[in-house]
């Protein structure tokens, strides 16, 4: 197996150097999406001492000065939850209401599937481990299934479903002509798969293109599904993040299950309560009846116990605490709203520059696409000169996250994608 | 392609079975099993001696001073951000990890032959110490000790390795079946992998002396057998964070590879926050970098990377002089009432004359008793004097306080006395 790249022992010393006491160099290696390819190029980007250097890579979110936000209502969270005799592993109660709250963002507060108690939900660890806790069922449950993933998708699915042993396939998704969703092709594949498919679908704010059906496509791939039987399997990694109303951002979902499909769902509460590193979220399954969700919660539990036995206490008081105080809870709309406004007004603003600077390109994709990133279209040789000659990093596949743009460097940025694509 | 027409919405019924219809509920865990039942039991005096967690004198859950100390400057540092750990978690947690395991004076540490990497508590460790082994290494064979913890067959289960078990625990003696355990690691095939327990053995409370523990070692070497080390009772059998490692540090000193799943949640009572660490002693340098490498692509499919909390508190207790002392002297404390409270329960017993051998109950070490009880007289005790333990008859000593030691006497007393 390939080295990815050296030991971090190397990388950790120069986080530590004073130029690079801002966790945004730490985090970027943290996050390097596409190994194979970007390992060799984030570490000359560490190693740069240029103060006009942006980082791209992150898919963490930035103020507009480029620095890590704690959100207000996670700093009025943590001080309630100072001094509590909580030290002790998750109890059933804590754990129930960190999974009710987090599925009222899902189907909605007054849903009948929760006052039925039809689903079966589990806390898990964020994203990933509620990606990993599904596919890990799936395979149990369904051992001959594959996995049906978008062209393309987050790299990391990809390694979560293979090694839970689910073979995966992908269905067509971007079009790099319009920069925009194939759609045709999209709805092709999906009739063309077995009957009883599983797929892996972003409700929103995709990653890595940015790209999202509206909601008169989503009625028409939901129609689909129902007649298909097929299975969808909702990562939900940035609600909020795509049009700055959680609710709105949920809409596919809801779609899907006003339609009568059975779905499932992974939330993270990473990017939008800006809890990355406490590895919050939450996996439900919907089910028959409420019999059927103790059957699979178990299940489910059964599988995490394998893994880890119970999830990290102290995030999941933060994201309970926060969706279960009204107060908190609006404060936290507001400051979700407000992250989003930010990046759609920089969206708008690149955009725009790139245009003023007569770039021979149509950059209409940019306020198009939605949520963290953008799939700038540059190519590799593009991506590798901003690299190396404006000291910009970005993933190969010209994916910039937008919540590295500031006011104060969108400027540069602008000028140097002009640079690198004047010539076409 | 023809555009399919908007559907008339149906209303809100699943029109299909679920696609899970077949799934059946999964069994219930023992040991949560026996806390559902100590919650549900409405008796003033009911005593909780099941789960492995320590509990004061008064039967609280106990929040170390020193951790409460750390949260509050962690709650204070303004510019502490939430940004995500690296896939091997906290640099600096990893480093001081491996030196309370090991030493910090330990060749291994000294020669970058250890790679040591941030997991979920013990339980995470394992787990990933065994989907590693599962992929990097030839011998997909793990032994057990007879018995062992309870989760142990599950992380090696997952990971799909394949469970043998040695003999360990000598019900006659109550205490450890040496030349079982010689034998059955013995014929082990070459290669396999075994699980050791670092000390305070659970459920059995049964520990290999130091001498016995050099016996198992040139067995194992001479067998090319891979030791894996469950680490969770660091400083709890003698209070000496460095005593009650020896057993790890002679697998260390040898020059040989071992792994080490490591877990704070006893010993610094952080439980809840799961913060822990896998260490992977190697051969070379090289081979720890290389290691380390693959331990990412392991990680990253499971959970991308662990939690800041936990480790953000270890680090803290760990790297500072005064804070680590007091952790020290906190250690020292619970371990202390939890020898008194055996002395206590066994002075009890012989006062009461209860028939048996009880001298067990000082021997083993640790937070359990492996008391000798059997199913049956468990249930009674439970039934009838509302004390409840694993059907095992494992105790947890920290759960006693002196005042609830004359009852638990009484209970015993009766289980053994009574006519079946």
């Amino acid at each position: 197996m390939e080295e990815i790249y050296d030991s971090p022992l190397k990388l950790h010393s120069i986080s530590m150097h004073d130029e690079y006491k801002d966790s945004t160099h730490f985090l970027g290696l943290a996050e390097i999406e596409d190994y194979s390819s970007c390992g060799m190029s984030l570490r000359l980007f560490l190693l740069t001492l240029v103060p006009t250097k942006i980082n791209l890579g992150v898919g963490a979110y930035r103020d507009d000065e480029g620095k890590p936000v704690v959100l207000q209502c996670v700093k009025e969270a943590e001080a309630k939850i100072a001094g509590c005799d909580f030290l002790e592993s998750v109890s059933s109660a804590v754990s129930s209401k960190l999974v009710e709250e987090s599925v009222k963002l899902v189907y909605g507060k007054n849903s009948d599937i929760i006052k039925e108690g039809r689903f079966a939900g589990v806390q898990a660890l964020s994203g990933t481990g509620a990606c990993r806790l599904f596919a890990e069922f799936q395979r149990r449950f369904y051992p001959e299934s594959q996995i049906y993933m978008t062209d393309p998708t987050w790299s990391n699915h990809h390694n979560i479903w293979r090694d839970a042993l689910v073979p995966e396939r992908t269905f067509h998704y971007y079009h790099p002509d319009s920069k925009g969703l194939d759609f045709s092709a999209l709805l092709d594949d999906v009739k063309n798969a077995p009957d009883g498919s599983f797929f892996l679908l972003h409700p929103c704010a995709h990653n890595p293109t940015g790209v999202d059906p509206t909601e008169e496509q989503w009625r028409e791939i939901s129609y689909l599904f129902k007649v298909k039987n097929h299975f969808p399997f909702f990562d939900m990694a940035y609600q909020g993040f795509a049009s700055g109303d959680l609710d709105r951002d949920a809409r596919s979902i809801q779609i899907f299950v006003e339609d009568g499909n059975v779905i499932g769902c992974a939330q993270s509460f990473a990017k939008n309560m800006g809890l990355y590193g406490h590895r919050v979220g939450c996996l439900n399954v919907l089910c028959n009846d409420a019999k059927q969700a103790v059957a699979i919660k178990s299940q489910l539990q059964q599988i995490a116990r394998a893994m880890y036995s119970s999830p990290p206490i102290h995030g999941i008081l933060l994201v309970s605490g926060i969706l279960s105080d009204p107060n908190m809870k609006a404060l936290w709309v507001k400051e979700v709203k407000a992250m989003a406004n930010r990046i759609q007004s920089l969206r708008t603003t690149l955009r725009k520059s790139l245009e003023q600077l007569s770039s021979p390109l149509n950059w209409e994709h940019i306020t198009n696409q939605v949520g963290m990133f953008c799939f700038s279209g540059l190519t590799p040789e593009q991506v590798d000169r901003l690299l190396r000659e404006f000291h910009i990093y970005m993933t190969l596949d010209g994916r910039m996250s937008m919540a590295g743009v500031t006011t104060g460097n969108v400027s540069y940025l602008a000028n140097a994608i002009h640079e690198v694509t004047k010539f076409g | 392609m023809e555009s399919l027409s908007t559907k008339e919405k149906t209303s809100k019924d699943c029109n299909g079975d679920s696609v899970f219809e077949n799934v059946v509920r999964a069994p219930d865990v023992p040991v949560y099993a026996v806390m559902v039942a100590y919650s549900k039991d409405p008796s003033p005096v009911k005593l909780n001696l099941g789960i492995g967690v320590y509990r004061t004198e008064d039967g609280k859950p106990h929040v170390l001073n020193v951790v409460r100390r750390v949260e509050k400057l962690l709650l204070d540092d303004v510019s502490a951000t939430k940004e995500y750990l690296p896939i091997t978690g906290m640099a600096e947690f990893n480093k001081l990890s491996a030196q309370l395991v090991f030493g910090a004076d330990s060749p291994a540490i000294k020669e970058n032959r250890v790679t040591t990497v941030q997991c979920l508590a013990g339980c995470g460790s394992l787990r990933t110490g065994a989907d590693f082994l599962a992929k990097h290494y030839h011998q997909h064979t793990v032994y057990l000790s007879q018995p062992t913890y309870g989760n142990h067959p599950n992380f090696f289960l997952a990971a799909g390795l394949t469970l043998k078990t040695y003999r360990y625990y000598d019900p006659i003696t109550r205490g450890l079946d040496f030349q079982g355990m010689l034998d059955d690691l013995g014929s082990a095939p070459s290669g396999a992998i075994v699980l050791f327990q670092v000390c305070s053995h659970n459920p059995t409370g049964v520990d290999p002396t130091l001498h016995q523990w050099e016996q198992i070692r040139q067995l194992v070497r001479s067998k090319g057998l891979l030791p894996f080390f469950d680490n969770a009772y660091q400083g709890i059998v003698s209070g000496s964070l460095d005593m009650d490692v020896q057993s790890v540090r002679m697998f260390v000193t040898d020059g040989g590879e071992c792994l080490v799943a490591h877990s704070y949640s006893k010993i610094m009572g952080l439980y809840g926050e799961r913060v822990g660490a896998l260490s992977i002693v190697c051969k070379t340098a090289d081979v720890a970098s290389r290691v380390e490498s693959q331990l990412k692509l392991v990680i990253r499919p499971i959970y991308s990377n662990p939690p800041i909390h936990g480790a953000a508190i270890v680090t803290a207790i760990l790297k500072d002089r005064e804070m680590f002392d007091e952790w020290t002297v906190e250690l020292k404390a619970m371990i202390n009432r939890i020898i008194h409270l055996r002395q206590q329960l066994l002075d009890a017993l012989r006062d009461r004359g209860t028939p048996g051998d009880w001298s067990h109950i000082t021997k083993q070490v640790g937070m359990y008793t492996f008391s000798g009880l059997n199913a049956e007289q468990v249930a009674f005790m439970a039934e009838e004097y509302h004390i409840y333990m694993s059907s095992d008859g494992r105790i947890n000593m920290a759960g006693l306080s002196a005042k609830t030691v004359p009852y638990l006497a009484d209970a015993i007393h009766s289980a053994v006395t009574r006519n079946v």
